[in-house]
């Protein structure tokens, strides 16, 4: 919803589109860790993909290509997925 | 088509002629005959929905605002304790603006534990920002249901509607109730159709999101003002109602206040109890009338305070107390016609299914009334 709306203005029930909806880069939640990933060991089964929370998985069609880190909290979730090692978490980059 | 039905099975017959898709339900006396006989139609194929057997009316409510939010018609019935108990999800699915209609068979909540008829389990809800209509009659029963979801799905509304009868007074008294041919409600009802549905993932929307110190107060508002609508929406409604059945609603009927220089105010089947005490008294020469609220909420306060204009001195008749503080209906009329210079008293009557008695219209009409009619014993100053 961005800037604060006035009642009339606002859809009923405040139902949120994508559109309307702010998406802070909570990315920047990470305290760390940060997922890499071997791409000669995955096998492609977007197991990482479903169980992301926050959708940081990114697909080419149903192809695996590796991780949105604006919206990554490295929960390590991919990682303890992922059937064949192939992610792993490791320390972050700091700039 | 004319029939010999309860108010129970009269509503049950509108639910089967608006053919909901989903009915999430818990039987609970007096509610049960509406649930049984809808049940036995969709059993026999009369129609085609899902009634889902839940486990409470916690999860009834809860059910139902799943299947209205997703793009399904949904309707449920319940009574006393089960409206308390869906009370929380009643106010969610106002907030969520789930159009669901639910026909409320009114008994006295709990305690004593009692299963006739007063109000108390629909002001429970008062404020829960759903529309409460009240019905007379079976024949009243019925229409109201097949006017609710017209107010219901309303875009300007988008609210529960719930359609209140007495508790065995009307949903198990049979009585002649004229029935629409089916195609004719199913017209008049149309198609359902929700702004956004939660299944629609082409367009995938965030439903009841969390609100905090700066949007729930307008959340709130939008709400109120979506509850004030649902007047003129019952009144367009109403119209088109009247051109297919000759029957006019309104969110309320003047009986004979013409030149009334006394009137009661009621709501419910005791209203036609009260026409005949009327009829009786303006045979006598007695200027007395009676101002019936079909509409509980919204609370139509500007007809309300015209409709009384001339009228020296008012009586409401409550079937719900407010211990400690002034009855529901009450407190509406005073302030309605706050400033009028009407002289306004209020009595409770028939807590738990006791009856009121002509005789005690009468007493009430003439007066001294006390403010607590049909109670054995003493007589209270109102």
């Amino acid at each position: 919803m961005g800037e604060l709306t006035r009642w009339e203005q606002l859809p009923a029930a405040g139902v949120v589109t994508p559109d309307d909806a702010p998406q802070p880069r909570t990315g920047s939640w990470r305290t760390g860790l940060m997922p890499s990933v071997d791409v000669t060991q995955c096998v492609n089964c977007l197991l990482c993909w479903l169980y992301c929370p926050d959708s940081a998985v990114t697909l080419e069609g149903t192809t695996f290509t590796g991780f949105d880190l604006d919206f990554c909290k490295g929960c390590e979730i991919c990682a303890e997925v992922c059937p064949t090692g192939a992610i792993v978490m490791v320390e972050e980059d700091t700039p | 088509m004319r029939e010999l039905l309860t108010g129970g099975e009269a509503v049950a017959h509108a639910m089967r002629q608006i053919g909901p898709d989903v009915v999430p339900v818990y039987p609970i006396t007096p509610q049960t005959p509406i649930i049984q006989t809808f049940a036995k139609f969709v059993a026999n194929g009369q129609a085609h929905t899902e009634v889902v057997n839940v486990e409470s009316e916690h999860s009834a409510m809860s059910a139902a605002i799943g299947a209205a939010l997703s793009g399904a018609r949904t309707m449920t019935a319940t009574s006393s304790q089960g409206l308390a108990l869906m009370a929380e999800i009643v106010y969610i699915a106002a907030s969520m603006r789930a159009p669901i209609v639910m026909a409320v068979g009114n008994r006295a909540l709990s305690g004593p534990i009692n299963i006739h008829c007063d109000h108390s389990d629909s002001m429970l809800v008062r404020d829960s920002g759903v529309v409460q209509l009240f019905a007379e009659n079976a024949q009243e029963a019925y229409d109201l249901t097949v006017l609710a979801p017209r107010i219901a799905e309303h875009p300007d509304v988008l609210l529960p509607v719930l359609v209140c009868q007495d508790g065995f007074t009307i949903t198990h008294s049979a009585e002649p109730v004229e029935l629409l041919p089916d195609d004719s409600v199913r017209t008049f009802v149309g198609e359902y159709r929700i702004p956004h549905s939660v299944l629609d993932v082409r367009e995938p929307t965030t439903q009841g999101p969390f609100a905090m110190p700066d949007y729930y107060f307008e959340l709130r508002r939008q709400q109120a003002a979506a509850l004030r609508a649902a007047s003129r929406v019952f009144a367009e409604a109403a119209d088109e109602f009247a051109l297919l059945t000759g029957r006019l609603y309104s969110d309320l009927e003047e009986y004979r206040l013409e030149g009334a220089s006394r009137a009661l105010v009621a709501l419910g089947s005791t209203a036609g109890t009260i026409k005949d005490v009327i009829d009786e008294l303006r045979s006598a020469g007695m200027p007395v009338g009676l101002l019936k609220l079909v509409s509980f909420r919204p609370f139509p306060s500007s007809a309300v305070a015209s409709a009384l204009a001339d009228v020296d001195s008012v009586t409401v008749l409550d079937r719900a107390d407010s211990p400690g503080g002034t009855p529901a209906l009450h407190a509406e009329l005073a302030a309605a016609l706050y400033g009028g210079g009407v002289d306004l008293t209020g009595a409770v009557y028939g807590l738990g299914g006791r009856d009121l008695h002509p005789a005690d219209i009468r007493a009430i009409v003439t007066g001294p009334s006390s403010a607590y009619v049909g109670l054995r014993g003493e007589s209270c100053p109102v």
